[in-house]
């Protein structure tokens, strides 16, 4: 029988399998943060241990740094002691830090494959759960608690019992005006939120070959959010051309090498998956989450559900979401008005995603109502806008224009949204007090969420008129 | 190095939510503290407060659950966010054991990494113990992890299921990584033949 790409990645990296625990995984790349190294650190220290592979370690400060002017000090005192931690343990510890002086830093996920170091075939892990975001290169990645991060950095292993699979077919095309964002929203819509709790899923399908490579990451990112250990996408051309020529991608002869190992990452013709499920992306239309997960969504066209329309073993939850969030049932999605709009996140946060919510904002204003801001994920995904231009369609659009970080996805930081308040983001997690204590929280593509901001409502964007730049106006 | 659990007999007290993410177990904003303990003051602490004062509305403040061991939840309990902190926090409140019908896969992890037993049963038997502990005030259950059961002094009684390699950890309180590094030689060996395609400068800059 023939293996899935999943088996291959896990079996190459088995370091030892004994019967009496799960085997040992070796890790290609392990990425931290200051919210959940720290204790991990002071674990090493107590213990006398070291960090084994410092080289196959990259550090990044992202969840709870300000994104308002760097050169103004921190004003949480909490906030400036954790990101200090981690510049004394990175350096006690001689591990590679983008700190934010550096021009590479940002959120961990979109940095690294930014910089080349995510690869096809390695694992990767990370203290935080949207590292499922790198399986778009064919890599299997995955978050971990802060007890694996320090096993991680003790032993450059970790102990994982083999997860099932699961094979989603993604067939059809994906209609005019929706995005990859649509596209995962309605398939965990349709699946429900803890569908993969156990499962690896491979997405596979004519629809995911044709993504980008950072729309294959949006689809990743929110494997976690169907409960999935990991997501993963086969490897091709589209995989290698975003890598070569990266900083920290192979070169010359090395490249060779390595593409002819990546070339045999794909799913054996013959293998078996646990599981399979096939979508059809035809029909989907933009989408708008209604409650306080990510599986309670509906597309705009939709009205917000009533609680008769669930199904049965929903309609507990959908009623605590509906009266968390404060919408009426049969409310059409366009009369719900917005207070802010956020676009950036590990999810919605790269240049294609920044061109795309630039394009509907071009020429007009933000509604007065509506206080919005964008946080690019990286410092270089920042200043590839402002060569673009893109920053100035914003800022003269009335959009706050940030410095990376994770900003308002978690409101670890000062960009919260206060309580009672509504707001559009294209972030990955609707939960209750995510974005801040009794913030209401719509998650939308990068599209919608720019469309929503001029207009004050949400809107459907595949009506929406595009205008050049120049003649900026209201809606 | 894992906090030993082997038994435990303690109230239970329920929490009839599904979906329970990280966030709402510990928001954010005591996220950025750099110790591993301290967090139970901060459980669910959006759900439990209201301008600093205790909620009446909150199950956990009723008095007859104060100082329960055993939390009682429903399906995908943990989901969201991989913080470790959820279970520091559970820990710390002192909760030792979740019995659900399902668990978010990072955080089932967490829980046996801080000596905590997450114990899936059936919907079935969920309800049924949603049903007792409703009804009958102070209602115990004793949870054995050797034999794997979870039984009440009367009628409840069910086995769960846990891996063996998770059962010892639990029961000897065992030093993962010491364990790990005890193969340190088939890691060196490991390293000589496997290929890693990147290459980064050293330190930070």
């Amino acid at each position: 029988m023939g293996k899935t790409l999943y088996d291959k990645i896990y079996d190459k990296h088995v370091v030892y399998s004994g019967e009496d625990q799960p085997s040992i995984l070796y890790i290609d790349l392990h990425l931290i943060h200051e919210v959940t190294s720290p204790q991990a650190f002071e674990g090493l220290r107590l213990n006398n241990r070291h960090v084994r592979r410092p080289d196959l370690t990259v550090a990044t400060m992202d969840h709870s740094i300000p994104t308002t002017d760097r050169s103004i000090p921190f004003r949480d005192d909490v906030a400036k002691k954790q990101v200090r931690t981690l510049e004394e343990n990175c350096h006690d510890f001689g591990i590679r830090l983008f700190d934010l002086t550096s021009e590479h830093q940002g959120i961990v996920h979109v940095i690294a494959p930014e910089l080349g170091i995510t690869q096809p075939g390695q694992t990767i892990v990370c203290g935080d759960s949207h590292t499922s975001t790198h399986g778009a290169f064919g890599a299997l990645a995955f978050g971990i608690g802060t007890s694996e991060v320090e096993h991680v950095l003790a032993t450059q292993t970790l102990k994982q019992d083999k997860a099932k699979t699961l094979a989603i077919n993604i067939e059809g095309e994906l209609p005019k005006g929706t995005s990859a964002k649509d596209l995962i929203l309605s398939l965990i819509g349709k699946l429900g939120h803890d569908f993969a709790t156990g499962y690896v899923i491979e997405y596979r399908g004519e629809v995911i070959r044709h993504l980008t490579m950072e729309e294959r990451m949006t689809v990743c990112n929110m494997s976690i959010e169907m409960g999935a250990r990991a997501g993963l996408i086969q490897p091709d051309d589209v995989t290698f051309n975003y890598i070569k020529n990266k900083k920290y991608a192979p070169k010359d002869e090395l490249w060779d090498d390595a593409l002819i190992e990546w070339r045999s990452l794909y799913t054996d013709d013959d293998a078996v998956f646990d599981k399979t499920v096939d979508f059809d992306v035809s029909v989907v239309v933009p989408q708008v989450t209604w409650g306080t997960n990510p599986g309670q969504v509906a597309g705009i066209t939709d009205v917000v559900p009533s609680i008769d329309s669930l199904p049965f073993d929903q309609r507990k939850a959908g009623e605590k979401s509906l009266q968390y969030m404060g919408v009426s049932s049969n409310t059409p999605f366009e009369e719900v008005k917005l207070d802010k709009v956020f676009i950036g996140s590990c999810t919605n946060s790269r240049i294609e995603d920044l061109r795309k919510a630039a394009k509907i904002v071009s020429g007009y204003k933000v509604a007065d109502s509506v206080t919005a801001l964008v946080v690019p994920g990286s410092q270089r995904v920042k200043r590839q806008a402002e060569e673009e231009g893109i920053d100035q369609i914003f800022i003269k659009a009335g959009f706050d224009w940030r410095e990376s970080g994770c900003s308002m996805c978690l409101g670890m930081n000062e960009d919260i949204v206060l309580e009672g308040e509504r707001c559009a983001s294209t972030s990955n997690r609707n939960f209750e007090g995510r974005q801040g204590k009794g913030a209401r929280t719509h998650l939308v593509s990068p599209e919608m969420a720019a469309a929503a901001a001029i207009t004050g409502h949400f809107v459907d964007v595949r009506n929406w008129v595009t205008r050049e730049r120049e003649e900026v106006r209201s809606w | 190095m894992v906090k030993p659990f082997t038994s435990l007999t303690g109230t239970v007290a329920p929490l009839d939510v599904d979906n329970v993410d990280t966030d709402a177990i510990i928001p954010k904003q005591f996220l950025k503290r750099t110790e591993r303990t301290g967090y139970g003051q901060f459980l669910f602490y959006d759900w439990r407060f209201e301008d600093g004062e205790e909620r009446q509305d909150f199950v956990l403040n009723e008095p007859r659950y104060k100082g329960s061991s055993i939390l009682l939840g429903r399906k995908n309990f943990g989901c969201g966010s991989s913080r470790e902190h959820a279970p520091w926090t559970l820990a710390d409140y002192g909760f030792q054991v979740i019995i659900a019908p399902s668990f978010a896969d990072i955080f089932y992890n967490n829980c046996f990494k801080n000596g905590m037993l997450p114990i899936v049963l059936s919907e079935d038997q969920i309800n049924q113990l949603f049903q007792l502990v409703t009804t009958k005030s102070g209602y115990e259950v004793t949870v054995d992890l050797e034999n794997q059961t979870v039984t009440d002094s009367h009628e409840f009684q069910a086995h769960f299921e846990v891996t063996p390699y998770r059962k010892r950890l639990l029961l000897k309180g065992l030093d993962e990584i010491g364990s790990t590094l005890e193969h340190q030689s088939k890691i060196d060996s490991f390293e000589d033949r496997h290929r890693i395609y990147y290459k980064l400068e050293h330190g930070s800059i």
